[in-house]
């Protein structure tokens, strides 16, 4: 208020009680009681060729899951999640259950009130590796070996997949720990108690999976050296880069990555020495935006306003996403375009100047209006974009910037396998990823075992729901496809 | 409005709703609780001999089925008789009855199968005042090792003979409750209208192991890590209580009998379904036992608003219409064909009619047309068996619609208008020829 025209920017640490920290970013959805998820597991009809399954990337029997909750083995319970989804855990907090299995189930359809399928799956996965044992055993060790690049979503997949059939395990990370956007990415009251690093301590008890931090492809690693040392290569390193506004000055202070922004927040000890600004402006319409916005919010910023250039409905974030934001008071403005940001006498950032927009013969346009806010930070949150260089470097067919696959995620290159959000046709969903990774897996599996015939169950499922006119009831023709680049 | 007086071998109660003998009824603070509640009557707690009265186990006494919000289900229990003097019961039924002259009051007793000992108490109860008394052949644990209870209840002669020697010793209306832990009930029904019964009341609790303790290997009610079949009751056996009034209201020997009804009552419809199938009464113990007296608020008001719908004055203008449809199979209408309809703008598509037909029926409904998730009958395949109808989670999405004309898609044969049965199909090798 008022920063633009003094371009004193107002951007503190601690504006909150310290004591108010702990409670403000606790849990977004506290867990079921025992007796909550008998009740909720009982509105489950156990549907058959259920809808919610059907939904679910990672193709998980939700109705199995669900009655084994119901007739109390939540263990049992876990071991159906995590046969699908090894990160069964954290899919149960971020994925967004309401575009997915929820908004599938046959009871939010009928009445509004989808059962509660994503904490169900926390109760399960929460109970399992609380108390549980490794619920997988690994196959005696083939002698093959295969190379992982990025220990997010997809690699963890894929790695947990390839050692639990008995190949040796070694994944490269570029970042200090594993776990990927869970450990960086996601908003901290979406996972608290550092569950992303307690879920990555579950998956490697398979056994057979080294992980070396600290090692970049293109930095530290060279795809050749990898394709020489290991019998097969996964990549899986998502998008290490992000978009830039496009604007004078968008790498000056107060322009700010919200990527980066949200890696600091998870990665902090104490979240009252976070600066923050007291007007916030973000730029985007993703998860991403809405995760920013509401965490600039709850550490105390004073007005925190979402531009984004189109309407709701085009926002990639969900409407319960949305929603969130503005029950924490973000205000969310739509049909805004970032013009130019203004800077003052230290060149930073201290306001933005937007265009309004217009769709006119389905095509975007300003409408000669604009509106200038003022801002201590502005948060650029449209999108990530792939490690290019390394990638168009090493020969590897790519499509809009990212890596093709087939579907059962082989790259143009023979022995190269990719899945996750490098890969071209990606949600950019943990659990899209998930089931990238354990695809490929399979398929590496395969290739190394030179076993085209005898595939596991779960293949030869897929495989089933893949081949023409043998669609088979239970099982989702359409999961491998979206992989396909 | 209806008129909910209930006149019950003379004996009259504001309604039709009594509590069982039973934990609920074992003392006067209980009793005067319930009457202040609204409950028309109450059977006391089974009396026994006079001396040092029965001891009761000092671990739990109780089991239970839960649904999965802890919805009491069933019920079981290993009480036995009241474990109070008998002096100190006979001297608060006398005060209580003395304080609510118009509410039923009827003294259940077990003493031992001997002439001297029915002789001995039946003055003292008829000198409390009491209303009338309820003989418990039923009760199926503890008691009945002792020769008391279920195991008189099980031998029909031995109904007879303790029902004359009441009859003989007491001006008081005699009713006899029967156990469910038999293979026809209506042999004891039979034996105590020989004996001279003035009702009988039914059913008592079912020999029931609740569950086993899989952690330590025992039934529950667990005590001291050892268990005892105890007797079933809830929600859960209505059903069986239901057929054994119904076979009692029908048979030929026993009919006109009056009958008190027990077993699982909680709500004012399994009240009226009793009455419908010939009982002049109700007994609960369990829905109080789990909810509270106050329950009989809803059983009333129920009661009350569904005789106004349906225009029934008294409880007598529904006694008993049940009774003369209730059929053996071999009389059921063979030429009454219903098929399911599925109401599509009701279903959810959840699927479960589909895949309990296709698993464990006829085959009769779809999953898939044109492509589509799709659940819809198929006539040629439907033989009408009403599975779909009660596994489907949505009230009234499939119904069964009788077939009145044209021919049946599934026999091919056309509907016949009249009625057929059993004794008459040309597939019975005992069939009768059809103008006998």
């Amino acid at each position: 208020m008022g920063s633009i025209d003094s371009g004193i920017r107002d951007v503190r640490a601690g504006r909150l009680a310290s004591d108010a920290y702990a409670d403000v970013f606790s849990d977004l959805h506290p867990p079921l009681t025992r007796h909550e998820a008998f009740v909720e597991s009982d509105r489950c009809y156990f549907c058959y060729d259920a809808p919610c399954m059907n939904a679910c990337p990672t193709g998980i029997d939700i109705p199995l899951f669900i009655r084994e909750i119901n007739a109390d083995n939540p263990t049992g319970s876990a071991k159906t999640i995590l046969s699908e989804n090894i990160l069964g855990g954290m899919c149960a907090r971020v994925c967004p259950t309401e575009t997915l299995c929820e908004q599938a189930c046959v009871r939010e359809v009928a009445e509004g009130k989808p059962v509660k399928i994503g904490l169900l799956q926390r109760y399960a996965t929460d109970h399992l590796m609380t108390n549980g044992q490794h619920p997988f055993k690994r196959a005696e060790s083939t002698g093959k070996s295969v190379a992982i690049v990025g220990a997010g979503p997809a690699g963890l997949s894929a790695a947990h997949r390839l050692a639990m059939h008995g190949h040796d395990v070694t994944i490269f990370e570029a970042r200090p720990k594993a776990g990927g956007l869970n450990e960086y990415g996601i908003a901290s009251y979406k996972s608290v108690d550092n569950f992303a690093q307690k879920e990555v301590d579950f998956i490697l008890e398979i056994g057979g999976i080294t992980i070396q931090n600290d090692k970049a492809l293109g930095r530290d690693i060279s795809l050749d050296a990898l394709r020489a040392g290991f019998d097969a290569v996964f990549l899986g390193m998502g998008l290490p880069g992000v978009n830039e506004l496009g604007l004078e000055g968008d790498d000056a202070a107060g322009c700010i990555d919200a990527v980066d922004y949200i890696s600091v927040l998870r990665q902090s000890d104490d979240l009252s020495q976070i600066p923050v600004g007291r007007d916030v402006v973000v730029i985007g319409g993703g998860m991403t935006a809405i995760d920013v916005a509401v965490q600039t919010k709850l550490l105390g910023a004073e007005n925190v306003i979402i531009a984004y250039r189109r309407g709701p409905e085009h926002m990639n974030a969900s409407a319960y996403e949305q929603e969130l934001a503005l029950k924490n008071g973000v205000i969310i403005r739509h049909w805004l375009q970032p013009r130019a940001l203004t800077r003052n006498a230290h060149g930073e950032v201290c306001g933005i100047t937007l265009d309004y927009t217009v769709m006119a013969d389905g095509r975007l346009s300003t409408s000669g209006e604009s509106i200038t806010l003022a801002s201590d930070q502005i948060f650029k949150a449209i999108g990530q974009t792939p490690a290019q260089t390394v990638l168009t470097e090493a020969g590897i067919a790519l499509s809009k910037g990212r890596i093709s696959v087939d579907d059962e995620g082989r790259t143009s290159i023979p022995g190269i396998w990719a899945g996750g959000d490098c890969i071209a046709g990606g949600e950019d969903l943990t659990v899209a990823a998930v089931q990238d990774g354990k695809l490929a897996a399979e398929s590496i599996h395969r290739t190394l075992m030179q076993q085209p015939d005898k595939v596991s169950g779960f293949v030869e499922a897929v495989m089933a729901g893949n081949s023409e006119g043998a669609s088979t009831p239970g099982q989702n023709p359409n999961h491998p496809s979206h992989v396909t680049g | 409005m209806a008129d909910l007086s209930s006149n019950f071998l003379g004996i009259k109660s504001p309604n039709p709703f009594w509590l069982a003998s039973a934990p609920p009824t074992d003392k006067a603070y209980n009793v005067e609780r319930a009457f202040k509640a609204g409950w028309g009557g109450v059977v006391w707690k089974t009396l026994g001999e006079e001396g040092p009265p029965v001891v009761n186990v000092n671990g739990p006494r109780y089991g239970a089925i839960h649904g999965p919000d802890r919805r009491l289900l069933g019920f079981n229990n290993i009480e036995l008789i009241t474990d109070r003097p008998l002096e100190v019961n006979l001297r608060e039924m006398t005060e209580v009855k003395k304080k609510w002259p118009d509410r039923a009051l009827i003294a259940s007793i077990m003493v031992p199968c001997e002439e001297e000992s029915w002789k001995a108490i039946l003055p003292l109860v008829e000198a409390t005042g009491s209303d009338g008394i309820e003989l418990n052949f039923g009760c199926p644990h503890g008691m009945s090792e002792r020769g008391m209870g279920a195991a008189v209840g099980q031998v029909p002669e031995y109904i007879e003979m303790v029902v004359r020697w009441c009859k003989q010793y007491t001006r008081m209306p005699v009713i006899t409750k029967l156990t469910p832990n038999i293979t026809d009930i209506r042999k004891p029904a039979r034996a105590a209208k020989s004996g001279g019964t003035d009702a009988v009341s039914l059913i008592n609790t079912i020999n029931s192991i609740v569950s086993v303790d899989l952690d330590n290997f025992a039934p529950v009610p667990s005590i001291d890590g050892r268990g005892s079949h105890g007797g079933y009751c809830g929600p859960a056996v209505k059903p069986i209580a239901l057929n054994m009034v119904a076979e009692i209201a029908r048979d030929a020997e026993t009919r006109g009998l009056p009958i008190s009804g027990i077993g699982g009552i909680t709500t004012w419809r399994d009240a009226a379904e009793f009455i419908a199938l010939g009982c002049g009464n109700v007994q609960v113990c369990t829905a109080a036992m789990t909810y509270g007296f106050k329950i009989v608020q809803e059983m009333i008001s129920g009661l009350s608003d569904w005789m106004d719908s349906r225009g029934f004055r008294t409880i007598e203008d529904f006694q008993g219409l049940a009774v003369p449809n209730v059929s053996d199979w071999q009389y059921l209408n063979l030429n009454y064909i219903t098929k399911a309809q599925i109401d599509q703008d009701l279903c959810i598509k959840c699927g479960r009619c589909h895949i309990a037909c296709e698993d464990t029926s006829h085959q009769a409904i779809t999953s898939m047309v044109d492509g589509a998730r799709h659940f819809e009958v198929i006539d040629e395949e439907c033989v009408g068996c009403n599975l779909c109808v009660n596994v489907c989670p949505v009230d009234n999405c499939i119904s069964m619609v009788p077939m009145t004309s044209g021919v049946d898609p599934r026999t091919k044969l056309p509907i016949q208008p009249e009625y057929a049965n059993w004794t008459t199909h040309p597939n019975n090798p005992m069939a009768k020829v059809a103008a006998e």
